[in-house]
């Protein structure tokens, strides 16, 4: 029996990868993007597990439904099957939350968290490796910045600016982003 | 000696200023305790995060531990509520069209009457009213239920993320909201809303977060929890005083913890709201409390009473809910950490929630002790002893 899956998820690119994993286990999958009436959406929906990011702030509004009163009302509960603790701490470390539908196996929950927590895994791989990228992106801008300033104010060449740069990192034990940072700060206060 | 490393979890509301401030005040670090402040992007996160393990200890909304000790919600463990963090510090707001009607209808939004300000509501909701909340278990929820309860008001509950509240109400998904500062100002200053009533003019002295951890890692970690609980508990005594509000408002800005302007963070601390775009000035004593009148102290009656109320509506044993909220409550915890910290300790740990009209002395360990008004708008007295309510 395929289950219905709904993924809460705004960037299109993260929901198709999520959809391409889920789709081969034979599920049904639908993707709600928007926070807008999220809780009436997917009851409306009646889907076997929701699938939300943990950092996405609207999953409080997920909270509503396992309030619901009747076990056949109760589309949705929390996913912490108790008896499998690894399951849920892997899936708390990779940053996804599921809520199930009451009463649903166990092992068919699993496949499908196995599947989540893998891409979720891979989620935030791609962010901490882009979050890198781009801090390494900035450090350099600012580096360039405070060169400019150094051979400007004192009649440097672009080597012997960045040689100044590192010696001083080097003297306070700082990274040369860092003393560059001050450096802009301090001429942006003083022109 | 190094000190011991301890993670704490917590929302971007003012109300997490006493953690925030042991931290970068030095309070922590006096007890050798070295913080690693998590920010949590809802509740919910926050919860699963102090469960699973994440975190040691967090901030959280009063009747989350309750809810779980009554087995409602999402997920179960016993959670000690080990002290309040704050008291009161939530604001109801209207959107500008209900403002509006509001005000047609002679609504004259002093910012006081809880009573005249509901009966205005009714008349003026015009259908039924969506109501924004940021939990479906949270102090918001049993104060806008326990004030609408007999107003014969259509009314349905919606919970959006507190930073979100503001764009809610812009974009109509919400008519009216309750949400913990600086939420409600930021509405405010965004042109959204107007503010109708601080969350005080319904219970006077509700507490709103506490300090909680798992059951299990308090039996495991006594000493470490009383250096946490001294910390927190300094740097609410630091918050109390009229000096620092600049400070901690500045700090509490920052992108990494509350993240909106420090303007916005005084006007609570100070007790001077600006209700609506015109800007409307109203003094609310009290808007926000972290220490004085025994703030902090865990009053087993005050989860007895959200208690009380959640099971009423889930229809769940009365009494017997009250009991297991009561035991979440680690007065004995609080009594043996704080005194020695200069803590004065109210002699009973539980009391008659909505009885004192007038701030009123009552028997403490050093002698008297000054307690603020409890009231209930309506008047009402809880009893947590009473069997039959």
């Amino acid at each position: 029996m395929k289950l219905h899956i709904v993924i809460v998820e705004p960037d299109k690119d993260r929901a198709r990868l999520m959809i391409d994993s889920l789709r081969p286990l034979g599920h049904a999958v639908t993707v709600i993007a928007e926070a807008t009436g999220l809780a009436r959406r997917v009851r409306d929906l009646a889907p076997d597990i929701v699938l939300i990011d943990m950092a996405n702030p609207s999953r409080d509004t997920l909270e509503e439904m396992t309030l619901a009163s009747g076990p056949l009302d109760r589309p949705v509960a929390f996913f912490v099957d108790r008896t499998d603790r690894d399951l849920t701490q892997q899936a708390i470390e990779a940053g996804v939350s599921a809520y199930v539908v009451d009463g649903l196996k166990p092992e068919r929950v699993a496949t499908v968290m196995d599947a989540a927590i893998t891409r979720f895994q891979m989620f935030r791989r791609m962010r901490t490796e882009l979050e890198t990228t781009r801090r390494a992106l900035e450090e350099r801008k600012l580096i360039d910045r405070a060169k400019g300033i150094l051979m400007k104010a004192r009649g440097l060449s672009e080597e012997d600016a960045y040689a100044l740069l590192r010696k001083t990192a080097m003297d306070q034990g700082r990274k040369v982003a860092e003393v560059a940072s001050a450096l802009v700060t301090a001429a942006g206060l003083l022109s | 000696m190094n000190p011991t490393p301890l993670r704490l979890g917590f929302v971007p509301l003012l109300d997490v200023a006493p953690i925030v401030i042991a931290h970068e005040m030095g309070f922590a670090a006096a007890e050798g305790l070295a913080l690693d402040l998590r920010r949590a992007p809802s509740w919910s996160s926050l919860r699963d995060m102090l469960l699973w393990g994440q975190v040691d200890a967090a901030q959280m909304l009063a009747p989350v531990p309750v809810a779980m000790a009554l087995g409602l919600g999402g997920a179960f463990a016993r959670l000690d509520i080990l002290q309040v963090l704050s008291v009161n510090g939530d604001v109801l707001g209207v959107s500008q069209a209900l403002a509006a009607r509001l005000r047609d209808a002679g609504h004259d939004f002093a910012f006081i009457d809880a009573q005249g300000a509901a009966r205005d509501l009714a008349r003026a909701a015009g259908g039924t009213l969506r109501i924004g909340v940021p939990f479906p278990f949270s102090t918001h929820v049993e104060l806008v239920t326990y004030w609408l309860r007999d107003t014969g008001l259509d009314y349905e509950l919606c919970t959006i993320p507190p930073p979100r509240m503001a764009d809610a109400l812009a974009a109509g998904e919400v008519d009216v909201f309750c949400v913990g500062e600086p939420w409600g100002s930021v509405a405010v200053e965004l042109g959204a809303g107007t503010l109708l009533l601080p969350s005080r003019a319904i219970w006077a002295v509700a507490p709103e977060k506490v300090l909680a951890a798992r059951h299990d890692w308090v039996c495991a970690n006594p000493a470490l929890t009383g250096r946490m609980m001294r910390a927190i508990w300094r740097a609410a005594k630091w918050l109390s005083a009229p000096g620092n509000r600049m400070t901690a408002s500045d700090i509490l800005a920052r992108a990494e913890y509350v993240n909106a302007p420090a303007e916005l963070l005084e006007r609570a601390l100070r007790g001077e709201m600006v209700i609506s775009d015109k800007g409307e000035l109203r003094q609310v004593p009290d808007m926000i409390r972290f220490f004085d009148g025994a703030a902090s102290f865990p009053w087993r009656s005050q989860a007895a009473w959200f208690a009380a109320r959640m099971a009423d509506r889930h229809g769940l044993d009365v009494a017997a809910s009250m009991l297991s909220a009561r035991e979440l409550c680690r007065t004995d915890l609080y009594r043996a950490n704080l005194r020695s910290a200069g803590a004065d300790l109210p002699g009973a740990s539980a009391k008659l929630e909505g009885s004192l009209q007038h701030p009123t002395a009552v028997a403490s360990e050093r002698g008297q002790m000054i307690l603020p008004p409890d009231a209930f708008f309506d008047g009402q007295v809880f009893d947590p002893d009473a069997q039959n309510r």
